[in-house]
């Protein structure tokens, strides 16, 4: 294990005296955020290699426009609204899931299944389940509405937020944030989608794209190889996860995603509207639709007053350019979602640390 | 919130799963993964097997895991 890291490190050292110029690396995974950070990685890294956290946390990057759709509906006595957990303390423009759940009718699941089960249970209700997520946790979302279909259920809905990461890594290219040299790719996220997804990233914007697994050495062997490959010149995608990552990925998964939704515009936290970027329900599936179900738009929404984290998913600035934090917001009363969830880059610096 | 565990399947019925993982068992569902089998180390995200794992890297992650949750308790003193 550790002549695996010294050798990974080297390869960093000398690529960064190589090219003689400042390196930068982005990871857009949260789960990644958070291993970075507790393993000190960060501080056995070479001052010209920067890492950037980017759009990788579901929770940050939905939009406030979302948040605020949420908390409408939770304001209805007739709903019944269920969540992951990580939704809950995100504010809106007026308060959080969190100050809603007096209310009765906020319910934390773990599983789009148990909002479903809510929905069998509570008839007289409509239960309208939160669903966000990148590629990882669309499918879950895909399996309800189609187990709802089947069995007849009416009063099951979900509010669709869910995210494709491909098209938010071209957005930061096309203008947001064309800095990034080389991006560390979302282990989980390619167990659905595929190592062999991140290709596109590669052919048209000679980026290197390496999947990684989330233990340290699996990080660091990841920057290696994007390193060597910035060195070569001949960028490629490539997976460090082992066997876990397969180049198609989870097919059956994609099938069922592919079913259900279809990729429209949609909004993200800090990247603006992004073409084909947020999935919503097919026409088929169309009476399970909240947007649609109650008549709500997907709208741009405002940020809280001072909360940069839009400019942090982006990578262009760090945590600690923004005056909010470890002031006005911390871990404990946080103000914009970055430092609300748990794979959040403002949560991971505040917890962590700044070089450790 | 993709964050994913690997955890054994150890009961099976069509496509309803208990998982085991370091000793905790819950239910999750292999929809998504149909030819998964009984004994298997899967990774499980949102009550969903997504991906086989094999032993070796499900125990590393486990161990993983134990570290954070000794760290996590051991901040939550630091902070109060």
């Amino acid at each position: 294990m550790l002549d695996r890291i010294a050798k990974a490190q080297h390869t960093i050292e000398e690529a960064c005296e190589t090219l003689g110029r400042q390196i930068t690396i982005m990871e857009v995974c949260g789960t990644h955020t958070v291993s970075i950070f507790r393993s000190g990685i960060r501080s056995t890294l070479p001052e010209r290699l920067k890492l950037l956290s980017g759009p990788g946390c579901p929770v940050c990057v939905t939009d406030q426009g979302y948040i605020d759709t949420v908390l409408e509906l939770a304001d209805r006595s007739d709903c019944i609204i269920a969540t992951y957990g990580d939704m809950i303390r995100v504010p809106g423009s007026d308060g959080s899931l969190e100050a809603r759940v007096s209310n009765g009718n906020v319910k934390v699941v773990l599983s789009s299944e148990d909002a479903l089960q809510l929905a069998r249970e509570n008839p007289d209700k409509v239960v309208v389940f939160i669903a966000v997520g990148f590629e990882t946790t669309t499918p879950a979302s895909a399996v309800a509405v189609k187990e709802a279909a089947g069995e007849g259920v009416t009063n099951f809905c979900i509010l669709s937020g869910h995210k494709l990461v491909l098209p938010a890594m071209r957005a930061l290219l096309d203008g947001m944030n064309d800095r990034v040299d080389g991006f560390l790719c979302p282990g989980h996220v390619s167990t659905i989608i595929g190592w062999g997804a991140f290709a596109e990233i590669v052919n048209e914007y000679r980026r290197p794209c390496v999947v990684a697994g989330f233990e340290p050495v699996q990080i660091i062997e990841g920057l290696a190889e994007i390193c060597r490959e910035l060195v070569t010149g001949k960028p490629e995608v490539k997976s460090v996860y082992g066997a876990v990552v397969t180049e198609q990925g989870n097919t059956a998964a994609q099938k069922i995603v592919a079913e259900c939704f279809e990729p429209v515009d949609g909004y993200w936290r800090g990247l603006g509207k992004i073409e084909k970027s947020t999935l919503a329900l097919r026409e088929q599936y169309s009476r399970f639709d909240a947007f649609r179900r109650f008549g709500l738009e997907d709208r741009p929404g405002k940020e809280n007053r001072g909360c940069r984290c839009g400019e942090v998913l982006c990578g262009l600035i760090e945590p600690i350019e923004c005056p909010l934090f470890g002031t006005r917001c911390t871990v404990d009363r946080p103000v914009g979602p970055c430092m609300v969830s748990s794979e959040g880059t403002c949560a991971a610096w505040f917890k962590y640390g700044r070089r450790t | 919130m993709c964050l994913a565990v690997p955890a054994r399947i150890v009961e099976l019925e069509g496509d309803r799963a208990v998982v085991d993982a370091m000793g905790n068992r819950w239910k999750a569902k292999t929809t998504l993964l149909p030819d998964a089998k009984l004994g298997d180390v899967v990774l499980v995200h949102a009550g969903f097997a997504i991906a086989l794992v094999d032993e070796e890297e499900a125990r590393k992650t486990w161990e993983l895991f134990a570290e954070i949750e000794d760290f996590e308790k051991t901040s939550n003193k630091v902070s109060g």
